[in-house]
């Protein structure tokens, strides 16, 4: 870690104060794709891509299942480094540097850019180690107070509350909507600076569900959060830019959310948010 | 992915806008991990190898620097005289070993892991003949022979006979052959079953005329590996008393030496020669392994494309 | 079928009559087959104790029941304590101390080796290897498990003793190593045993859902980082699981320890000197039917005793252990 980060707070609470007026600042692009194709073997899951993504905004990505939004967000991260048959063309940016140029490290990537997947996955741990395992695994453990830590974590993720007291008990004893706010807590402790989001209330009730939106909409005032979501009101809520993607992994729209769901441009978009679609 | 996380270069990467991060000792206490573990893994490979090398050339000094004849190896019995020892009357055993080790075992074996998947109700009673069949597996198979020298040599009066042998090493198998029938069982889809009782037929019927024959490669496959484990078990028949003898067994009621029996009797002995007689013999009783092996995995194989 | 024929009635017997009587007769015979498993650990028990009985309290107990006359010819102080194993000797003794030492040391000792080589095997093949070299790995194990303990015991006192020991004992330590040696035994048993910790803890890794890496991953974790914090945290009452057979294999191991380690009953901390364990004692005085009645043929039964009890106990723990630390995220 640069001495110059060192000086900040690892984890910035208190978002209210701090980030007062984030989003009157004019947009400034974190992460940036342009002509991004990715295959899983000789199928081609991402056509052609090109998106500028604002830092401090809340990005939602929709369209029908299939259609690539998750190997979108995969690559962002370089998770699809993981799956053998994933191979990408193109460029993608984050920060102005290409994220697949040679001398980029994956898990520098990854420690910089945090992500929810749609179905919780807890480790076999304690409450508390879950959320401490990032920090631990960048080596920032000894730079903070861990306890401390994890517990601005936990409230940044509303779960504080309902766990305060049983840190030491195991992630899988929580709800499922307990879980993934669990993960996103975990997601959010190391500090990153982009948070990617795979339906993350996807498999939630609607009360739980509310909860991450709410939750969603705070993390905005300093996380640039790209979210993945079916649910078309959830994207208008919470979203301030909205991706369109189609069968085939094209981008077919992306603009306001506002525009998207009130004014799109391309009738394919108007078809799919009104259902007759996808 | 073409880039694999831990293969992708880092290390001149200190411009760069992710390397504020300093990752260099975390890749490097990466590398060093798995050069150990690579290095562990090559460990096992590496005695692999030892023991099979070693195999072959005591083999081969057998036959130039010991003048052990093959042709006098595979047609002479036993003998306490190195320069006539032969290993035909243990080849001979072990055959029949495995003959009547497979009859006694293979229909009870099957028949139990047919009750187990197909008739027995979850109650009490099925699940401690499950539980008992783990403990059962891992019994030392010394003890087998105990049971069998106990029980049959001396409790019923068979004397050290092939087929106390048998009985030791079937009692031995059994465990094996009924998980793996299990699992062959188990791998015949309910659709089958429910299209025979659609039909009108009972479970009995039903289990004979689709479930076994559907199942009956893998029973098979279980079964031989199950024998090539049995070919190479030494403890049991020398607690059966299988030591003693150089003459050849003609039946079940002999008495025997086989194949594992002799190899120890020879490598036990002190002089080089008897040593590289055992080596002989290891490579012939391997030879009988990777058969039973290869067969085992052809019919695996024919199994897997038929599904 | 009787249905058509025979409206009404048909449908509760009728000509499926036999076939419903010839599957409940199946299912008789088949009840029975599986019976046989649990007879045999009985008779296991059985033999074993009833033979042990003649040799502490000189009567088997079924001779007991005729009314044969019981004395106790051993007891059980000696034979836990005593130092010095010989029960046929012109001056018998009956202490068992030296084949129990001689059993644990060898199974301490390959513990040391199959533990480690195994785990870290395991963690190669299920998060390192690539599909080819995994491919290829896997086989290989599972011949090295599938060779026969005598071939072990050959390797033991043609090669590793001799060739690999024997320069060691005589150019660091100045001794003149003989035949046998506790540490070939160590060294033999554990190599025997690494597939199965190997195999065992990789199916237990194998099992950890893809989710929990991945989460790790996104983390910023590297694949040390997740094999040692997340995998094998995961996975390790799989992996305990493994190492518990991988010791109860050692324990009730015998022809590879009898070639390996000798004859010799005695206590010892030179790695070098031969021991006997408790299987190797047995097979040293196997006799078939020549030697029924005699202390040496009573004292098998004895020590079979002591030694199924002891893998009895290591099972019961697997069992106890799987139960108790099921893993979680099932
Ligand atoms: N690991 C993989 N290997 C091969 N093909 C894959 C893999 N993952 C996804 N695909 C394929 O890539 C395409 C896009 O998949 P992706 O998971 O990105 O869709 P998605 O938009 O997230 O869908 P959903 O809304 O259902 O989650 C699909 O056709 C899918 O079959
Ligand atoms: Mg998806």
């Amino acid at each position: 870690m640069s001495t110059e980060q060192n000086n900040e707070p690892i984890i910035k609470t208190g978002v209210q104060n701090v980030a007062i007026g984030a989003r009157d600042r004019p947009d400034e692009t974190v992460l940036e794709a342009t002509n991004l194709d990715v295959y899983y073997g000789d199928e081609r899951a991402i056509d052609d891509v090109s998106i500028e993504i604002p830092e401090t905004k809340v990005t939602a990505m929709i369209g029908p299942s299939g259609c690539g939004k998750s190997t979108f967000l995969r690559s962002i991260n370089r998770m699809n480094d993981q799956i053998d048959a994933a191979r990408i063309d193109g460029d993608l940016y984050f920060q102005g540097k290409n994220v697949y140029d040679e001398d980029v490290d994956p898990v520098a990537l990854r420690r910089k850019i945090g992500m929810v997947f749609q179905k919780p996955n807890p480790f076999p741990k304690s409450i508390h180690d879950n959320v401490a395992y990032g920090l631990r695994v960048q080596g920032k453990d000894d730079d903070v107070n861990l306890d401390e830590a994890v517990e601005r974590a936990l409230r940044a993720a509303a779960l504080w509350d309902e766990v305060k007291d049983k840190l030491d008990s195991s992630g899988l004893d929580l709800s499922g909507g307990q879980q993934q706010r669990l993960c996103i807590a975990r997601a959010i402790a190391p500090d990153p600076e982009v948070l990617l989001m795979d339906e993350p209330a996807s498999a939630l009730d609607p009360i739980a569900t509310s909860k991450i939106e709410d939750l969603i909409a705070d993390l905005a005032e300093e996380y640039t959060v790209v979210i993945v979501t079916h649910n078309m009101q959830q994207a208008a809520r919470i979203s301030d830019k909205t991706a369109v993607f189609l069968t085939g992994g094209e981008l077919v729209e992306f603009d306001d959310t506002t525009t998207i769901f009130e004014n799109p441009d391309d009738n394919r978009v108007e078809d799919y948010i009104t259902g007759k679609f996808g | 992915m073409s880039t694999d996380t831990d293969d992708a270069p880092f290390a001149e990467s200190e411009e760069t806008p992710f390397t504020d991060i300093d990752l260099g000792w975390e890749h490097r206490k990466n590398r060093i991990f798995l050069g150990i573990i690579f290095a562990a893994s090559m460990f096992g490979v590496v005695m692999l190898a030892l023991l099979l090398l070693d195999v072959v050339t005591d083999f081969y000094r057998g036959q130039t620097e010991f003048g052990i004849s093959l042709i006098d190896f595979f047609t002479r019995d036993g003998s306490r005289r190195q320069e006539l020892a032969g290993f035909r009357g243990a080849i001979v055993a072990s055959v029949m070993l495995m003959i009547f080790t497979a009859i006694l075992a293979f229909f009870v074996g099957v028949g139990s892991a047919i009750y187990l998947e197909e008739y027995a109700p979850d109650n009490r009673v099925t699940r401690l003949i499950e539980a008992n069949l783990a403990n059962l597996a891992g019994v030392p198979s010394i003890v087998y022979g105990l049971l069998a020298l106990a029980a049959f040599v001396n409790g019923i009066g068979l004397g050290p006979i092939l087929l106390a042998g048998a009985i030791a090493l079937a009692l031995l198998v059994m465990p094996i052959i009924i998980v793996s029938t299990q699992e062959a069982l188990r791998a015949v889809p309910d659709s089958m079953r429910n299209g025979s009782y659609a039909t009108g037929a009972t479970k009995w019927q039903t289990i004979r005329g689709v479930v076994l024959p559907a199942a009956m490669p893998g029973i098979m496959t279980g079964t031989i590996l199950a024998l090539a484990r049995a070919i190479g078990e030494t403890a049991p028949l020398i607690m059966v008393g299988a030591l003693f003898t150089n003459r050849i067994a003609w039946g079940p009621f002999d008495r025997f030496s086989a194949m594992p029996t002799q190899i120890y009797n020879w490598a036990a002995e002190p002089e080089p020669h008897f040593i590289h007689l055992a080596a002989t013999g290891i490579a012939v009783l391997l030879a009988f392994l990777f058969a039973m092996n290869g067969i085992a995995i052809y019919l695996r194989n024919k199994y897997e494309r038929d599904l | 079928m009787s249905t058509e024929t025979d409206p009404g009635p048909g449908i509760t017997g009728g000509t499926a009559r036999d076939d419903i009587e010839s599957n409940r007769r199946a299912r008789r015979i088949l009840f029975g087959c599986a019976s046989i498993t649990v007879l045999t650990t009985l008779a296991i028990f059985f033999v074993l104790f009833d033979n042990a009985a003649s040799y502490f309290f000189g009567a088997r107990f079924t001779e007991m029941l005729m009314g044969a006359s019981v004395e106790q010819t051993v007891t059980f102080t000696e034979f836990f304590t005593g130092t010095r194993w010989a029960p046929s000797h012109a001056t018998p003794s009956h202490g068992a101390l030296p084949i129990i030492f001689g059993t644990l040391a060898i199974t301490v000792g390959a513990a040391f080796v199959s533990i480690p080589i195994g785990t870290a095997t395991a963690i190669y093949l299920s998060e390192y290897a690539s599909p080819a070299v995994r491919s290829k790995l896997k086989p290989t194990l599972e011949i090295l498990a599938g060779i026969p303990t005598i071939v072990y015991g050959y390797f033991a006192i043609a090669f590793i003793n001799p060739v690999i020991l024997g320069p060691i004992a005589g150019a660091l330590f100045g001794i003149n190593l003989g035949r046998y040696s506790l540490l070939s035994g160590m060294l033999v048993v554990g190599i025997m045993t690494i597939p199965m910790v190997s195999s065992i803890s990789e199916d237990a890794m194998s099992a950890v859902p893809d989710d929990l890496r991945n989460g790790a991953y996104a983390l910023g974790a590297t694949k040390y980082n997740v094999s040692t914090r997340i995998v094998l945290p995961a996975s390790i009452s799989g992996v305990f699981a493994s190492y518990i057979l991988a010791v109860s294999r050692a324990i009730g191991e015998t022809m590879a320890v009898t070639l390996a380690a000798g004859f010799n009953a005695n206590i010892t901390a030179n790695p070098f000197d031969e021991v006997m364990t408790m299987t190797a004692y047995m097979v040293s005085r196997a006799r078939g039917t020549s030697a029924v009645g005699t202390v040496d043929y009573q004292s098998l039964f004895a020590v079979g005793l002591l030694l199924f009890l002891m893998t009895l106990a290591m099972n019961l723990l697997n069992d106890w252990f799987k139960r108790r630390f099921q893993e979680e995220y099932r």
